[in-house]
């Protein structure tokens, strides 16, 4: 009977539970000068270690390889289909896979969904990313696929903006798009959508692995004379790259009409400005 | 109403040359008032008052406005909620501008605190902004809201507006210096560059990864660690008390994400599984206010590697849960998100950091295994051993 009290007893313990107290994880971290020296010491290993170890096969999505190399094929259609009323935007990654081709360089297919910023659609593309390795530096290659969104129609308000400015005989010219607040005046949305377009030939020409390029700015832009069918502007284009977190300066030359689309005539990288105080003279 | 300081600290433009404050009144649809030439329709602005006398700093214009309206704000915002909030300077910048936090405090010897830190990076303007609708949200809401006036209760927060004070206020100053990201703390000799990046400058792991020692770069991590005053600030408060901050949250942008530790690669948090499943869980809830989707993450698997960085110095101080959030956007508009976003930007961040305030909360005071099962588990105990004696004496 004793006994049988006793075990009774010693399960009904076992199940409400001991009266200790729950240990929060920090107690594993007893030592925390100790921890720090050793986190201090772990790391003699320089940026180039770390990148040795590159993803291969199937990617995570979410994770940076996957996304630059998107942010890339973004980059590439922009400057195929973007226009003063057409941007694209890297809106998701679904899928990645990265293979090493030989010594040659990586070769990334990626499943995406890409949206156009002014109609709001989305669609889903598939493309294929090549970065080249070694002395031979070349800017990425890009084959790419996307469903129905490349073909949106924007010839009406293109034309019409092309028009305006043909008839115009004052020259446009802008700074500071958008301004600091995030603004933009509504009437010079197309040329910031404009120069969205344009720097991704740079954004495009200068990715790597290792990058990730956003336009951070417009500084100014000067719309120039021309006697061809062109319009053409020079830009002074801030770019931000998010690994450095540097902005880094592009005078671009660019013309546009319908027809033709956006092209980049001459560019041009600026030094590194220290403590701009005012945009430099472009001459 | 505080509502309108942070969208004007963050959102509003103005002409610099007729700087003078309007008196905190609701403003409609007025937009002939002078010196609000560029200001635009946004509903219920409300502005710092000042006397005229400030006419004459309109040559310092911008700058001038901010650095007072953030210390008057959170002056205010004392002077609003004196049983609940206090301002505790806490350290000086290399301008020697005070770097001040909000505490709020309302249980009695309580002695478990959350931290929230802002604007490490002068160009992440959103940031600031977040801190602000954080304190205005904890402020309104403890009174109506039994959770929130329970974790208030029991926990103190520490917010600190503007961390790096001389970055910001320069990123302020006109049109080509709004991507200003680092301290203003000149550069080593020979060096032509200023600033440090904060965010590289702290005792974690301090130069190794995802810095650059060349003192222009915008990663510089400064010439040693804890070479910077700003990051000597925080590291000697929050070092102070590490035992009571259950919560180290570290507010940037852009990008959208929620930044777990560590910066390395190889180096793990002990409780990395609790740190992804708490920020997963915070950016389904982030998600469920305006459907932005935000990547959560360690910076190496999801951004890139870096090292002396304040979250990471937190959790090796022991503090179990350290967030870097990175608000919006994606790139579009990247540091300079437009006003209409401010708003939204704010209360999707504050649905995430609420989950994970939540979370540790709960962890902390309301565990499976508390008062009341104790209780029970002596009482057993208690009897068992009574019994065993009895039976053994008997």
């Amino acid at each position: 009977m004793r006994l049988k009290i006793i075990i009774v007893l010693t399960i009904l313990t076992g199940i409400t539970g001991s009266p200790s107290i729950t240990i929060r994880p920090e107690v594993e971290l007893v030592d925390n000068k100790q921890r720090i020296s050793e986190q201090q010491n772990l790391v003699t290993e320089t940026d180039e270690v770390v990148e040795d170890v590159m993803a291969t096969g199937e990617l995570n999505p979410n994770h940076y390889p996957a996304q630059r190399a998107a942010k890339v094929v973004q980059h590439y259609i922009n400057t195929l289909y973007g226009s003063p009323f057409k941007v694209f935007h890297l809106h998701r990654v679904h899928s990645g896979n990265a293979e090493d081709v030989a010594d040659s360089g990586r070769k990334y297919q990626l499943e995406i969904s890409v949206q156009e910023m002014i109609s709001n659609t989305s669609g889903k593309c598939s493309a294929e990313v090549f970065f080249s390795r070694g002395d031979k530096q070349h800017s990425p290659q890009v084959q790419v696929m996307c469903e129905e969104l490349l073909k949106i129609n924007t010839t009406k308000e293109e034309d019409a903006f092309y028009q305006h400015l043909k008839k115009n005989t004052s020259l446009l010219s802008a700074e500071y798009l958008p301004d600091s607040h995030g603004h933009i005046e509504p009437d010079m949305k197309p040329l910031w959508h404009l120069a969205s377009v344009a720097s991704s030939f740079i954004m495009l020409n200068e990715s790597t692995q290792d990058t990730l390029f956003n336009m951070a700015q417009v500084a100014n832009v000067t719309q120039l004379a021309t006697e061809s069918d062109q319009l053409k502007f020079e830009y002074l284009i801030l770019l931000h790259e998010m690994v450095s977190q540097e902005i880094i300066r592009w005078k671009l030359l660019v013309s546009w009409c319908p027809p033709e689309g956006v092209k980049v005539l001459q560019m041009e990288k600026l030094p590194h400005c220290h403590e701009c105080e005012k945009p430099p003279n472009t001459n | 109403d505080i509502f309108c300081i942070y969208l004007f600290s963050n959102g509003i433009s103005f002409s610099v040359d007729s700087v003078f404050f309007l008196s905190c009144e609701t403003i409609r649809t007025n937009k002939s008032l002078p010196g609000l030439r560029g200001l635009r329709n946004v509903e219920n602005i409300q502005y710092l008052s000042k006397t005229s006398k400030s006419r004459n700093s309109h040559k310092t214009g911008n700058r001038l406005v901010y650095q007072n309206l953030i210390t008057n704000w959170m002056d205010q915002i004392v002077k609003e909620n004196p049983d609940v909030v206090t301002k505790v300077d806490y350290g000086k910048t290399y301008e020697n501008r005070t770097i001040s936090l909000l505490k709020s405090e309302r249980g009695g010897s309580s002695k478990k605190a959350i931290w929230m830190d802002c604007g490490i990076h002068a160009r992440e303007w959103i940031a600031p902004a977040f801190c602000q609708y954080f304190i205005n949200q904890l402020l309104q809401t403890y009174k109506t809201d039994p959770k929130m006036e329970q974790m208030m209760k029991n926990m103190d927060f520490y917010v600190t507006p503007v961390l790096n004070v001389d970055g910001y206020i320069y990123s302020w100053t006109d049109n080509s210096t709004r991507l200003w990201r680092k301290n203003r703390t000149p550069g080593p000799e020979g060096c032509e560059c200023l600033g440090t990046d904060l965010n590289r400058n702290f005792y974690a792991n301090w130069g190794t990864v995802g810095i650059s020692f060349d003192c222009c770069s915008n990663i510089y991590p400064g010439k040693s660690a804890v070479s910077e005053p700003e990051a000597q600030a925080v590291t000697n408060f929050v070092g102070k008390r590490a035992d009571e901050i259950l919560c180290f949250l570290t507010i940037h942008s852009y990008g959208q994400l929620l930044l777990i530790p560590y910066g390395h690669p190889n180096v793990i948090a002990p409780n990395e599984n609790e740190l992804m499943e708490v920020g997963l869980a915070a950016a389904e809830a982030i998600k469920k206010v305006h459907g932005k989707q935000y990547t959560v993450g360690t910076s190496p698997d999801v951004l890139y590697a870096n090292s002396g960085s304040s979250r990471d110095w937190a959790r090796l101080q022991g503090i179990p849960f350290a967030f870097t959030f990175e608000l919006r956007d994606d790139g579009t508009y990247g540091f300079k998100l437009p006003e209409d976003q401010i708003q939204p930007a704010c209360e999707e961040a504050y649905s995430g950091a609420l989950h994970i305030i939540t979370h540790v909360h709960d962890k902390e005071f309301i565990k499976p295994t508390g008062t009341a099962a104790t209780v029970a588990a002596t009482l057993w105990t208690t009897m068992m051993a009574v019994f065993v004696t009895s039976t053994v004496i008997v």
